[in-house]
């Protein structure tokens, strides 16, 4: 019945799958929605729609795909008063379009034929139908490609409705990328968890210890160590410079990830890792520490998240020398290969938003040196870097 | 049997669809939205709506799905055998019901599992089967439990985790928007039937000016906008007082139940004061 609407969405990467299709099917058939749109439209989206994120995509999909329905129910209960057709048609044509439909039998002739239509659809079909409605070669409808097409119900609403619900896209905000708070960067970061049970057994095993008593026939209580995360994390923020435009959005990044994760390091860099990172922006010239050391301290268990912009000039990266603040023996690249030598899940969160990162060739570059694993610093982003790292 | 609203709860058309689409077809209805918009209070509406009783099942972070069907109390079990006690041959007297089991056995009543989202990751994967059959088996007593008359069961989150796919694909979702302000003064009607209307209109200009103000930590939603005009109510603050715009009075009185954070006080304070004195 509505397959196309189905596959539409699916390629709007709204995710909906065959069994809520089938339940919606189920839900026409038990007659939920009753022969309104507004009706069916909410229907729809309460059983193919399961996170806010995609009511946008939904809202549009449904809008291309029922563009001209919404209008047809009102029209087809009532009379056609003439004036009415034509001053719709006057106010969506333009002058050639007009000439056009003149030298096609004139403008009486089509609205004419307009309202047999009209009234052939109306004994078809009951109840609501879209014979007038999108695409098609019909000069009635939306999306008609007939010059003496009539646009239909697409502006105009009905009853000082100003717009129909799904044309007012009311959940556009609510689209993915949206701005960061610390709560939401601990969901975020709550993907990386990983239990287990080690080190000194110093909890009662309460299951256990019935377990046991139980098969022994005496009180045997067991013991257990206490279940914690074992996560590791390392982090290194790229401070100073551009990154100064994006300071709030790593402060609660830091924030969130120190009360997250038991393990967490963190050190400092400028623009591009070289050979010493240092823990304490104040004395960075005088407390600097090898990055061979850091790679040596800590295992190859860490998972290691990089937090930049990636935004400076190539050469920063690729040439030995190219650092802006002192004369590097190696290159920022060789640097950037031992971290992921070392490290086997390692991630570049990028403040910057994705769309704007094509424009720049510094951070294209170390996209490729992560092997494409750099995702933007928004929540979509953090979640997707977070399942990353979990692999 | 479908749900309009009650006289106490205002449901918009959106709503009750995605509410009788559940009730028809008997499968679960998610419901999402900004806190303070009627999540939870939307289960006791509908089983007040629809006369049935209702089972409320609280999420916490240490729910196991497990306790939503039953528990087995070996604890007691083992002490009443020690004592000797009669009870101890049978197993069904150490098997306490859970929620999901009172409600299979209930005639059709509205079960709420709040805040699904508090609980841990795996929690909704391991209610799939129960919710979709609504049928369990409990291992103790070799007894299958399945529900004569399916309840209505409605669940909210606070989009603190996301929920898995196979979750989702069983249930109806609804997400409540924040209410628009002919919708909110309606809300407001059946709340206060008799509430001054001057004041109300003076009060639901200051409430959307203060959601307004931008980079507020906590938008005041609909169950601070409700505490705050009982305030203004028993207080009996005047609509002039309201519409007033004295420069020495920048805040709203009784703004203690719209702003609930030290930061918001603040922000708001200075940038009131920054807008009256561009107005002056």
């Amino acid at each position: 019945m509505f397959i196309n609407f189905f596959y539409e969405l699916k390629q709007a990467k709204v995710p909906v799958t065959l069994r809520e299709y089938l339940t919606l099917m189920e839900a026409m058939q038990k007659h939920v929605a009753m022969f309104s749109v507004d009706e069916f439209y909410y229907l729809a989206r309460s059983a193919l729609v399961k996170d806010e994120r995609n009511l946008d995509k939904f809202d549009r999909v449904f809008a291309t795909h029922f563009k001209g329905l919404d209008f047809l129910s009102d029209v087809e209960s009532k009379e056609i008063p003439e004036e009415w057709l034509r001053s719709i048609g006057e106010r969506f044509l333009t002058d050639e379009e007009k000439e056009l439909i003149e030298s096609l039998g004139g403008f009486e002739k089509l609205m004419e034929r307009l309202k047999k239509q009209l009234e052939e659809q109306k004994k078809k079909h009951q109840g609501g139908n879209k014979a007038i409605g999108t695409g098609g070669t019909s000069p009635f409808g939306a999306d008609g490609y007939n010059p003496e097409g009539v646009r239909m119900g697409q502006k105009q609403g009905r009853h000082g409705k100003a717009v129909k619900v799904w044309d007012k896209r009311e959940y556009k905000n609510l689209d993915d990328s949206v701005e960061l708070g610390t709560r939401n960067i601990k969901v975020a970061l709550r993907r990386l968890r990983r239990f287990a049970r080690e080190g000194a057994a110093d909890q009662l095993d309460l299951g256990g210890t019935i377990r046991e008593t139980a098969r022994n026939g005496y009180l045997d209580i067991q013991m257990r160590p206490e279940r914690r995360n074992k996560i590791k994390v390392l982090i290194f923020f790229d401070i100073g410079g551009s990154m100064d435009a994006h300071i709030k959005t790593c402060e609660e990044l830091f924030s969130a990830a120190r009360t997250e994760f038991k393990h967490m390091e963190y050190f400092y860099f400028h623009n591009c890792l070289y050979e010493h990172l240092w823990k304490d922006n104040r004395r960075r010239q005088t407390e600097k520490m090898p990055t061979w050391d850091v790679l040596h301290k800590f295992g190859s268990d860490y998972k290691v998240i990089f937090v930049g912009d990636a935004t400076m000039s190539p050469y920063e990266i690729t040439y030995p020398g190219g650092s802006v603040e002192h004369w590097n023996e190696e290159a920022g690249e060789v640097w950037y290969q031992r971290v992921q030598d070392v490290y086997e899940s390692v991630v570049w969160l990028n403040p910057v938003a994705k769309k704007h990162w094509e424009y720049t060739p510094s951070i294209q570059l170390v996209e490729q040196l992560f092997s494409n694993r750099m995702y933007p610093l928004t929540l979509g982003g953090l979640d997707d870097a977070m399942r990353e790292l979990n692999r | 049997m479908k749900f309009e609203g009650t006289s106490s709860y205002i449901a918009t058309d959106d709503l009750m669809v995605a509410v009788n689409a559940c009730i028809t077809l008997e499968r679960p209805l998610l419901v999402k939205g900004e806190p303070g918009t009627g999540k939870t209070v939307l289960a006791h509406e509908v089983a007040a709506a629809l006369g049935k009783p209702m089972i409320e099942w609280h999420i916490k972070s240490t729910t196991k799905a497990q306790q939503g069907l039953y528990e087995y109390d070996a604890v007691t079990r083992l002490r009443d055998s020690q004592l000797g006690d009669e009870r101890v041959k049978d197993i069904r007297n150490y098997i306490e019901k859970g929620k999901l089991w009172q409600a299979f056995t209930q005639d059709s009543p509205v079960l709420l599992i709040d805040e699904i989202d508090k609980a841990d990751i795996e929690f909704p994967n391991d209610l799939l089967q129960e919710l979709d059959r609504m049928e369990f088996f409990v291992y103790e007593t070799g007894e299958t439990i399945r529900a004569t008359n399916r309840p209505v069961v409605i669940i909210t989150s606070n989009n603190e985790k996301e929920l898995p796919d196979a979750f989702l694909r069983r249930c109806f979702f609804h997400y409540i928007k924040f209410p628009e302000k002919d919708t909110m003064e309606e809300i407001i009607q059946v709340h206060y039937p008799d509430i001054k209307r001057e004041l109300v209109g003076e009060a639901m200009n200051v409430f959307y000016e203060i959601r307004e103000v931008p980079g507020l930590k906590k938008k005041p939603s609909t169950s601070e906008l409700l505490d705050w005009l009982k305030l203004l109510m028993a207080e009996d603050v005047s609509p002039e007082t309201l519409r007033e715009r004295d420069p020495n009075k920048l805040i709203p009185p009784l703004h203690g139940a719209l702003l609930k954070n030290e930061q918001d006080v603040h922000l708001f304070e200075r940038l009131a004061f920054l807008a009256r004195r561009e107005r002056t």
